[in-house]
């Protein structure tokens, strides 16, 4: 929607205020005024002075002509009647729909246009900003420019003055150089002075020493000894003399035979290989000529060498017949230097064919395996994918089973079904152990109150037997009071057995008392006085077999002992 | 490897007779001679004053023994312990002695280089050769002993006098090209004599046995020049070690230039450095093996820079030796003293790099086989041979410091000298496999 212009809205008020006023008919007369009576302002007199009460008609077809100048002929304003006091309402606010929708229009357009202006104006500006920039930076970059011809021309000048302090450094090597030339001849000739004064020397001393004569040199020998080769002493002769320079002479000469002949072996040795080389140079050449290789041009070159190769194959036979013919030796150093260009000129040409041959190779060798190289790519990218895939549904599953632990609950039912069997397997052994535990604590209270009234049963028993003893040994002095062993009168040592079993029920009896001793859970050393402590229980029990039947029913526990032990 | 006792010598004077049978040593004015295998004295001689010089004669029948103080020169027989012979030179002095050749005349140069004086034993004759020079090297015999070549100098100019050594006879007389002549030596076929001018100028020329000049070699000009000189036994090619640290080799038919061999401190080829790792070391309960630092690639050998304002710089190469079979040289730059060059003369090239801790003091070649022995001042002896090389302790209480050494001509044993001692080293003979 186009953003409401003041001016439209006034005219939707004034459309609105129109339509209120033309909706009323009492007021049909006054339509004209009313009609112009909310317009505003400044429109005002422009509209009364167009149309009056009279000419209503000429109004209707001006405005029924501009209406068609304007392109909307389908909306003619019709007057009422003929007199043209009246409008017929529905084509005129049809003219005036069409004609607001054209001001609609031309008030969009104008507003774009009013836009595309604005957009102009910016890039225009945008345009000016970067130019002015562009404008800078090409000062700048000219400025650069001139710095730094500024600084080639100081080097330029720098290198000018280095060279030139090169030249002068070069010029000072070189008067050194002749100063110390000149220097130099200066001392020889300065040492030449010295030593002629230092012969002069000698010479004086010498001369002195020879007039002297104070001391002798002299040799003291005991007897002359004989030659080291034997033979006597020669005179000198000029035969000798003679003799001595022959000597000379055929010692330099034998030296230089020797040298010579070594020289002539190794001369002949190296021809012998240069035609070697050659022959066999011949040899490689000429069968590649042979089979056509190459261009016809260089063919004919070939024939045209081989053919002097064999002039030369002839020319051998002369040179070795003249070894040491100077026109021999250049001729065969030419030969083999020919020989040697072509060898050089066929292998440059072979390495060119040959690596020809490998670039075609290459390529071709580029164009059958691409197929098959294609078909392993393939086959390569199937089997990524489905390995991919595979993974995926891996990663899926494996996604699933994390989820699935992470929700408490399930998890922990999950966890209890897989421990259900352990939990109850293991609540099976607690409740055994318990019973166990229970047996072992029934016995164990058993065992101690067993082994208590053992302990008092023995004591019993032994006072009984100590009280019949001493009946026993007072029954058998005139002296024993009757009256004591009334209880066992007449019982002699055969009886004994009787009376163990009165003592032991006694005993039992008292034991029986003792029984309602239940206070004693642990038997301690402190209440040895009271309760007998474990340690000694177990005495009580090794020491008395027969009440290993008292305890028959008891379950015995090894603490610490065996069974085997007790008996 | 076995090792003798120890035995005093003095001044460095310990020989062995060219026979190879005897030993000689000079301890203060005494001279010892002992048999080489039993090392039994078997004469003792006592000189008139502290020996300086001592010296076989070719036949090894009689020692000469110089005392330059006094003057005097005796010889001795081992013939006949009884002879005597006093050479007295008297107000004149002495500097050098030596035999000649045929070991019956003596040669004698006096003081300041004034003459040389030429006894005969046989004749008691005195010959007198006049201005020889105070050089390097100025007196050679050819090898078979006929010729001596004695360099001169007068008004200031350099001549060389070929004597016959037969009778003294004056066979050639020829000045040579040089400013200032250091030395001469004869090649071993003694057809060709090398002179060579000193230090200032680099000249080497070769002067045929009838004085005829062959040519002229010189590298460069100005700098300082050949240091040492020294033919190959075959005569083939001739050694010319210079200040610039490197070797040239000379051929004997073009006398031109046909190799280079240059001492770099930094050594990058590992042909060279492969020899000096490969260690072999003998079989033998005397011997305690040690091992030298086995260098990586590239070695970096250490440069003393010398002194540059000093005369006779330690810079260059001083010492030279071919191996008697021809195929090696060992070479020593003196501002790399601890390293010592062996050079394949087949290939031309690089066989190894010796590198010591010290500086090297004395090397020899074996004469029989291609077997360098060298030493450094400390214990120990070290031996290479291209199959590999070996460090000896020397094994003596007290510490032996070798100075110098020197091999037997036939026995395969080594004569070692220390200070104020001697000590011989017999190899074992299976080495000669090796």
């Amino acid at each position: 929607n186009p953003p409401p212009n003041r001016h439209t809205s006034d005219k939707n008020c004034e459309i609105s205020s129109i339509s209120h006023v033309t909706m009323s008919p009492s007021r049909q007369n006054n339509f004209v005024s009313s009609y112009l009576f909310p317009l505003a302002k400044s429109s005002y007199s422009v509209i009364s002075a167009f149309c009056t009460e009279d000419n209503v008609l000429q109004c209707i077809s001006y405005i029924n002509q501009e209406l068609a100048s304007l392109g909307l002929c389908s909306t003619y304003i019709e007057a009422t009647s003929p007199e043209g006091t009246g409008l017929n309402a529905v084509p005129a606010l049809n003219a005036i729909y069409e004609l607001l929708q054209i001001h609609r229009r031309t008030m969009s357009t104008v507003e774009a246009l009013e836009k595309e202006q604005l957009k102009k104006s910016s890039t225009m500006e945008l345009m000016q900003t970067s130019n002015t920039r562009l404008k800078d930076q090409l000062e700048l970059s000219i400025r650069e420019k001139s710095g730094l011809h500024e600084m080639e021309r100081q080097l330029q000048l720098k290198i000018k003055t280095l060279q030139s302090c090169l030249k002068t450094e070069k010029d000072e090597v070189q008067k050194l150089q002749s100063i110390i030339a000149s220097r130099a001849s200066q001392y020889s000739h300065d040492a030449k002075r010295k030593e002629r004064e230092a012969a002069k020397l000698k010479e004086r001393l010498s001369q002195l020493l020879v007039d002297r004569k104070d001391k002798k040199l002299a040799i003291d020998v005991l007897n002359c000894l004989g030659r080291s080769d034997g033979k006597r002493g020669h005179w000198k002769t000029a035969k000798a003399t003679a003799s001595h320079e022959g000597e000379m002479y055929k010692s330099l000469l034998s030296d230089y035979e020797a040298s010579q002949k070594s020289l002539m072996l190794e001369n002949a040795e190296l021809k012998k290989v240069l035609q070697q080389m050659k022959k066999e140079m011949i040899h490689i050449l000429s069968p590649c000529s042979s089979s056509g290789r190459g261009a016809t041009a260089d063919d004919s070159q070939e024939q045209h060498h081989d053919s002097d190769g064999e002039e030369k194959m002839g020319d051998t036979s002369r040179e070795t017949l003249d070894q040491s013919c100077e026109h021999a030796r250049e001729q065969l150093t030419n030969s083999i230097r020919q020989q040697w260009r072509k060898l050089r000129n066929h292998v440059e040409k072979l390495d060119s064919q040959v690596s020809q041959v490998q670039n075609q190779l290459e390529s071709n060798k580029e164009m059958i395996p691409l197929e098959t190289h294609e078909d392993e790519m393939e086959r390569m990218r199937c089997e990524v994918q489905q390995c991919k895939e595979f993974i995926h549904a891996q990663q899926q599953l494996l996604q699933q089973q994390l989820n699935t632990s992470f929700d408490d609950e399930t998890a922990a039912l999950l966890n209890d079904c897989y421990t259900l069997e352990e939990k109850e397997r293991l609540k099976e052994e607690w409740k055994l152990f318990e019973e166990q535990k229970r047996n072992f604590e029934r016995e164990r209270k058993n065992f101690t109150e067993a082994a208590i009234r053992l302990g008092r049963e023995k004591k019993a028993f032994e006072e009984d037997r100590a009280s019949w003893l001493k009946n026993q040994f007072l029954n058998m002095t005139p002296f024993t009071d009757r009256r004591r062993c009334s209880s066992s009168d007449g019982h002699s040592a055969l009886s004994v057995s009787n009376e163990p079993e009165i003592r032991m029920s006694s005993v039992k009896a008292q034991l029986a008392k003792s029984s309602t001793y239940t206070t004693f859970s642990t038997p301690r050393s402190s209440q040895s006085g009271a309760v007998p402590s474990t340690p000694e229980l177990y005495r009580t029990l090794r020491l008395i077999p027969e009440s290993r039947g008292r305890c028959s029913d008891l379950s015995i526990f090894s603490m610490g002992e065996d069974e085997n032990s007790l008996s | 490897m076995n090792f003798s006792e120890v035995f005093k010598q003095s001044n460095q004077l310990c020989k062995v007779s060219p026979d190879g049978k005897y030993l000689a040593t000079c301890v203060q004015y005494r001279l010892v001679v002992r048999d080489v295998s039993t090392l039994q004295i078997m004469h003792l001689y006592t000189c008139l004053d502290q020996i300086s010089h001592m010296e076989w004669s070719s036949d090894s029948l009689f020692i000469l023994c110089a005392m330059y103080k006094r003057g005097l020169v005796q010889v001795w027989s081992l013939e006949q312990p009884d002879w005597h012979c006093k050479i007295d030179e008297g107000s004149i002095g002495l500097v050098s002695s030596r035999w000649s050749p045929d070991g019956r005349h003596i040669l004698n140069t006096t003081e300041f280089h004034l003459r040389i004086t030429v006894w005969s034993l046989c004749t008691k004759a005195v010959s007198y050769i006049k201005y020889p020079k105070a050089c390097q090297k100025g007196i050679d015999f050819s090898r078979d002993g006929s010729y001596m070549a004695l360099a001169e100098r007068r008004d200031c100019k350099d001549f060389v006098s070929i004597f016959v050594c037969d009778d003294w006879h004056l066979l050639r007389h020829f000045e040579t090209e040089t400013q200032d002549l250091a030395g001469l030596e004869w090649s071993p076929n003694g057809c060709v004599l090398a002179v060579w001018d000193s230090c200032l100028e680099y000249k080497v020329l070769l002067y045929s046995l009838d004085g005829r000049l062959l040519s002229t070699y010189s590298a460069y000009e100005w700098s300082l020049g050949v240091k040492s000189v020294s033919w190959s036994p075959s005569s083939q090619f001739l050694a010319i070690g210079s200040y610039d640290e490197k070797v040239r080799i000379i051929n004997h038919i073009t006398w031109k230039k046909i190799a280079q061999f240059e001492h770099p401190a930094t050594v990058e080829s590992t042909k060279a450095v492969s020899q000096v790792t490969n260690f072999v070391s003998l079989i033998n309960s005397l011997l305690l093996p040690h091992l030298d630092e086995i260098c990586s690639l590239p070695v970096q050998i250490p440069v003393v820079k010398p002194d540059p304002d000093r005369a006779n710089p330690k810079i260059g190469v001083s010492v030279l030796a071919f191996s008697s079979d021809n195929h090696y040289l060992a070479t020593k730059n003196d501002n790399m003293a601890s390293a010592v060059w062996v050079w394949n003369m087949q290939k031309m090239s690089l066989e190894a790099v010796l590198e010591q801790t010290s500086a090297v003091r004395c090397f020899q070649w074996d004469p029989r086989h291609p077997r360098l022995a060298l030493c450094t001042g400390n214990t120990k002896l070290y031996l290479w041979s291209p199959g590999g090389c070996v460090a000896v302790q020397v094994p003596t209480e007290g510490g032996f410091q070798v100075h110098s050494l020197n091999w037997h001509c036939s026995d395969n044993s080594l004569i070692l000298l220390g200070k104020e001692q001697l000590c011989l080293c017999y190899m074992e003979t299976d080495e000669e496999d090796k």
